[in-house]
């Protein structure tokens, strides 16, 4: 059983991929906690899209795809931030219009001008096979720059997330904030789509800031907690998609759900109920 | 805290509309360091709108608002718009507002104002609540203290008596005039008629724009208020106070029914 289980890693690309899992993971849970708390937990599913549009749109050009595909995904992430706090219309509606778009295009562009890029079946659902040496540090790299933002902008993102009306009259630059965790977000998609694909990495930015929500009350304790969450569930989902030979993103994806239904029946949800207004005579 | 009888904001000739509906016309305020002012008037009369101008997150369509250069906002939204489920304890809530440090853990100073200004408010004793376990009395005093704690010059404060009970909104309202009593400027928007005319020096009636401003005695009259609010109410005195009877609560004719 034991031999089974240390079987692969004997293999140096499965002991790659298992250090960009849980890295991944734990990226994804780190910045997953802002994304569930501003409400925007399907921007994750909109803008790994709209990233695709950006892979599409750089390999017709010619463009390095991390940068073609980042600088698309960002405006794609501002796009959406605008169109959202400005309440003409929802955040879901604004990122369905958004990403779809940029993903429909992606799809026109592959169509017509054909894939001259990397694998975008990889790109699609992820794999344990196509990592390479600068994806392990493209995500290494994002991984500190945002372990940074959140560090040194901590309260910043704090305030602008929780109340971004007072944050902005007590001195916070809320634009310059939010356009700052788009920055992050974007980035850390396109370093774990690799690995997670376009059609997961939603909800892997989701499921462990939930899990994480529903066993504190603190923000700082979720955090670290979301990060660890999110680790485990790249680890664990890396070792089942070796033994059961299916796509890494669906395995780590499937740990993630496993663990939120655990959680789940053992609290009953406790953190994510609406608050029950307070009494008045 | 300002000199005395300085202007902190200055509403001049003011219009603001919302995709080409008016909401405010012809609005002249000004705020003096040392007012507190409480704004009443109906839901929609633009109580909030004016508090956010005088704020600086809503430019008006014309007219002008000035503020005193460098002025200190400390600002208490409604409870109605805060997200009770996030995720933070009231420690936690008041801390936000010194967001200028680069590191996310308090200092040993800041723990200290935290707990100072927790403990002038009466509710040191919950800073490691969740935020949504206080009660309505609890969650208005966090706000404040997390106002508070910025040293502001001007205190805004939207509905601050809405969603608490009778007792608690007079603790609160006579928690404001303490801290005017100590020099804090304070403009407050409420529904509390009575309570304001009790605890509130200076009051500004308005409906889409100032009906009148002054001493309770002269604002809590029948017709000010029949203007502002477009219903007749009657006003009594009692102890040297106007209390205001809403006249669909209080018939002048007892209703007698047909036999």
């Amino acid at each position: 059983m034991i031999e089974t289980l240390l079987e692969p890693f004997g293999y140096a690309f499965f002991v790659k991929g298992v250090v960009v899992a849980t890295l991944a993971g734990a990226l994804c849970g780190l910045v997953g906690v802002y994304v569930v708390l501003r409400g925007m937990s399907y921007i994750g599913h909109g803008l790994s899209h709209a990233i695709f549009g950006g892979f599409a749109a750089s390999s017709v050009i010619g463009l390095n795809y991390v940068l073609g595909a980042g600088i698309w995904g960002f405006a794609s992430a501002l796009a959406i931030n605008r169109v959202s706090r400005a309440h003409r219309i929802g955040a879901d509606a604004a990122i369905g219009v958004i990403t779809t778009a940029s993903f429909a295009l992606g799809v026109a562009l592959l169509t017509v001008f054909g894939n001259r890029g990397p694998s975008f079946d990889a790109a699609l659902f992820g794999s344990i096979i196509g990592i390479s040496t600068g994806d392990v540090w493209t995500l290494v790299a994002v991984s500190a720059l945002t372990v940074a933002v959140v560090l040194t902008r901590y309260r910043a993102l704090l305030f602008a997330t929780f109340d971004p009306e007072v944050a902005d009259v007590s001195g916070v630059r809320v634009a310059r904030t939010d356009a700052l965790l788009m920055l992050v977000l974007s980035l850390a998609i396109l370093a774990t789509l690799s690995i997670i694909g376009v059609t997961l990495v939603a909800a892997t930015l989701v499921i462990p800031a939930v899990v994480a929500r529903m066993l504190t009350h603190r923000f700082a304790t979720m955090l670290w907690l979301s990060s660890a969450i999110g680790a485990l569930c790249g680890l664990v989902g890396m070792n089942l998609s070796y033994h059961l030979d299916v796509p890494s993103g669906t395995t780590i994806v499937l740990t993630g759900a496993t663990v939120f239904a655990l959680v789940l029946m053992a609290t009953g949800g406790r953190g994510l109920q609406r608050a029950p207004r307070a009494a008045v005579l | 805290m300002g000199t005395v009888n300085e202007p902190l904001v200055r509403l001049d000739s003011v219009e603001l509309s919302y995709d080409g509906a008016p909401v405010l016309a012809g609005v002249d305020l000004t705020l003096r360091a040392g007012d507190f002012v409480g704004v009443v008037g109906p839901s929609g009369a633009g109580k909030t709108t004016l508090l956010r101008l005088a704020l600086g997150t809503l430019r008006p369509t014309t007219g002008r608002v000035e503020r005193a250069r460098g002025l200190r906002v400390g600002y208490v939204p409604q409870l109605e718009t805060v997200s009770w489920s996030f995720p933070v304890t009231v420690a936690e809530c008041v801390l936000m507002v010194r967001s200028d440090r680069w590191l996310p853990w308090a200092t040993r100073a800041e723990r200290r104002a935290v707990t100072e200004v927790l403990d002038r408010l009466g509710i040191a004793h919950l800073a490691d609540r969740h935020i949504r376990e206080l009660s309505g009395g609890q969650q208005q005093r966090m706000f404040l203290a997390r106002a508070l704690l910025r040293d502001p010059q001007l205190l805004l404060l939207d509905e601050p008596t809405s969603g608490i009970d009778v007792a608690t909104r007079h603790e609160m309202l006579h928690l404001l005039g303490h801290l005017h009593d100590d020099g804090m400027t304070i403009l407050l928007t409420t529904h509390d008629l009575n309570g304001v005319a009790a605890h509130v020096p200076d009051l500004v009636a308005m409906n889409g724009t100032v009906l009148r401003r002054g001493a309770p005695a002269d604002v809590m009259t029948p017709t000010v208020l029949e203007q502002t609010f477009g219903a007749p109410m009657d006003v009594l005195e009692h102890l040297g106070m106007p209390v205001v009877l809403d006249r669909k609560r209080h018939p002048r004719r007892p209703v007698v029914e047909a036999p």
